[in-house]
């Protein structure tokens, strides 16, 4: 196969098979749990105001309580930084809203170049540091599995290939795939392989991290208790 | 209800991990991203370095039953052979001591957790697994025994209450009403009171006498505490707290009023109505928050102040996990001088390590003071002469906690200063 069927493949049957595993997967999950249904809470609420509740839960954990600041843990701080780096890179690199476009129509203002550049290197260093964190401490280390460990390969390969990708002179237009087919087909299939495997693991919480903190929220503001 | 003569069955557990595992408690255990932030948060993690006692460790073996049966893609994962293997008993023999001895429910956990699980609401749901299996600490189900059997957890029966509301009576020189019919407020109360500070009862006396109110004390039905939801059991947790709800209708009293304990306000205001399966006729609610009302609205008036440096030991299911995060601050205040707040108070407070049961497991002992080490260097930090708290099983745990370290600081009721401070009475020094 050339390089440039192989882009082909990736930019047509593999895109559109991951897509609709991902859109499945992740339908099939979310289903999944609400068949499970649950209980009215019959007690007298403290407060009425459980959207608001929800809501603060999901935006209140966004970040750590104050009493919980003080331990300086680098685990913490070092998510945000592979977060807000994932985010840069995927949102506001512009070949990636060139991509969301060409499926959806959708797009926007992008970030200048350097900025997302600029972001690759402490992404990665914070991916890796999140690895040694997984591997070295020992609650992390007896927490996690294969899902742990597979879901940071599968997040660290698209950074990888993306950086192959841009390695080479980048110029915005005509559309870069077009000019090197096979660094753009090798990273279009790891974004895909990601694709494929968010629903079923523990990148799955990109989504479920919602309904679990308006849960929780909700729930705590029926008590009006602290979130 | 709860059978203790069944030999502990890894089975049933499984299948009653499952049937706790509803929509909501779902959501929670497929968030995890096993960030470790909850061990940080836990006393008993804290003090033992023992990654086992990562909270939501505590929860595998009820998300491998739920991952095994009734995920989404359970059924799948078992076709292709990736499913977790069935529990064992031996593995749920472990889990006990992590599921009870070294977690008191006290929610700080909950409060950190990034994805927002409620790791101690879920705790609280696995115990539900543990003890249908057989896997409960056998000083828990001999107490459920006791509370089913007796009323009370630890075999107090009416005579004693009767007996200590006599020499209250005597004390006060004021009546204490029982079964009175119609009356206003009905009072509960938990063992750990009658039976250790029975002054709690001759201080009601005082305060619903200068708060003008009718209130009553039932002489069937009178046990705040409920072992049921402390080991796990829906059964037993509803068999005890039906008779509060029997006597409540019963004497037609308009407000039960849960006494100073943390867990037997959880029991009653917030699961009560879940657990017998109906909304109440009546209000549930706590005697600090009942206080607190009655000094706004000027029923209760307050003289003289305790001049002692106190600090507050905010009870976790109170001000925790119940929402009552102002009123038992705001009325020690009221009635102290030179209140201190202990590092991180309210919210993010440390448990006395007693909460949720523990105190009860006499093999959890070693454990629990240990934990209390981190309470230990709270309250040294503040410098008090005293501590003050709203429920009695804190009152006791910490209690046996600082006769343990050799400390010498008195541990007082809240219930018991107001009433020692109300206008009419001499304050004591």
């Amino acid at each position: 196969m050339t390089a440039t069927a192989l882009l082909e493949f990736a930019r047509g049957p593999a895109l559109w098979a991951s897509l609709a595993v991902l859109v499945a997967g992740s339908l099939w999950r979310v289903v999944g749990i609400l068949r499970l249904g649950g209980m009215p809470d019959l007690s007298e609420p403290r407060s009425t105001r459980w959207l608001v509740g929800a809501m603060r839960g999901i935006f209140a954990r966004m970040i750590p309580r104050r009493e919980f600041r003080d331990k300086g843990q680098l685990g913490v701080w070092n998510g945000y930084v592979y977060h807000v780096g994932l985010a840069v890179m995927v949102f506001g690199y512009l070949p990636h809203i060139h991509f969301v476009e060409r499926l959806t129509g959708l797009a926007w203002p992008p970030l200048p170049d350097a900025v997302v550049y600029l972001s690759v290197g402490p992404t990665f260093v914070s991916l890796f540091i999140a690895l040694m964190e997984r591997l070295t401490d020992p609650v992390r280390r007896l927490l996690s599995g294969f899902d742990d460990y597979f879901s940071w390969f599968v997040v660290l390969l698209p950074l990888a290939t993306g950086m192959i990708a841009i390695h080479q002179a980048y110029e915005p237009r005509p559309a870069p795939a077009l000019l090197y087919p096979l660094p753009a087909a090798i990273h279009l299939l790891s974004v895909e392989l990601l694709f494929l495997w968010l629903p079923f693991g523990k990148l799955a919480h990109a989504f479920l991290v919602f309904a679990s903190r308006g849960v929780t929220g909700a729930a705590l503001a029926r008590k009006g208790a602290p979130l | 209800m709860l059978d203790t003569a069944k030999a502990p069955d890894a089975r049933r557990a499984a299948r009653e991990f499952v049937a706790q595992a509803g929509r909501d408690a779902a959501f929670q255990l497929e968030s995890c991203v096993h960030c470790g932030q909850c061990a940080d948060a836990c006393h008993f993690h804290l003090v033992s370095g023992d990654p086992r006692h990562t909270p939501i460790y505590k929860l595998q073996p009820m998300l491998k039953a739920y991952e095994r049966e009734t995920a989404p893609f359970a059924s799948m994962k078992k076709l292709l052979g990736l499913a977790p293997p069935e529990l064992t008993a031996e593995e749920l023999h472990e889990w006990s001591e992590l599921v009870y001895d070294s977690c008191n429910l006290c929610g700080r956990c909950t409060l950190v957790c990034p994805m927002g699980i409620d790791i101690a609401g879920l705790v609280r749901l696995a115990r539900e697994g543990m003890a249908a299996g057989g896997f409960a600490p056998p000083d828990l189900y001999k107490a459920a025994e006791r509370a089913l059997d007796t009323g009370s957890p630890i075999g107090v029966r009416w005579p004693a209450l009767k007996r200590q509301i006599e020499l209250q009576e005597k004390e006060t020189g004021l009546k204490v009403p029982v079964d009175a019919e119609g009356a206003e407020y009905m009072v509960v109360l938990s063992s750990i009171e009658i039976m250790g500070f029975p002054e709690v009862i001759g201080a009601l006396a005082r305060i619903f006498r200068q708060a003008g109110a009718s209130w009553t004390i039932p002489s069937a039905g009178f046990e705040a505490t409920n072992v049921g939801v402390q080991i796990g059991s829906r059964d037993v947790a509803a068999a005890l707290l039906s008779r509060i709800v029997e006597a409540a209708e019963r004497l037609k009293v308009k407000t039960v009023i849960s006494p100073e304990c943390g867990h037997a306000y959880s029991a009653l205001r917030w699961e009560g109505p879940n657990l017998i399966g109906r909304r109440y006729g009546f209000q549930v609610v706590q005697i600090s928050e009942l206080l607190d009302r009655f000094v706004r609205e000027g029923r209760l008036r307050l003289r003289g102040k305790d001049a002692r440096r106190l600090t507050f030991h905010d009870p976790c299911q109170l001000v925790r996990r119940g929402g009552l995060t102002e009123a038992p601050r705001r009325l020690a205040g009221g009635v102290s001088a030179n209140l201190v707040d202990m590092p991180g108070s309210g919210a993010a407070n440390f448990c006395c390590g007693g909460g949720g049961g523990v105190s009860a497991i006499h093999r959890a002992e070693g454990l629990r003071f240990a934990a209390f080490e981190i309470k230990k260097q709270q309250i040294e930090a503040t410098g008090a002469e005293a501590l003050v708290t709203a429920c009695g099983n804190c009152r006791n745990v910490l209690e046996e906690a600082i006769e343990h370290y050799g400390m010498t600081l008195p541990v007082l009721g809240l219930t018991e200063m107001v009433a020692q401070y109300l206008e009419t009475e001499t304050p004591a020094a």
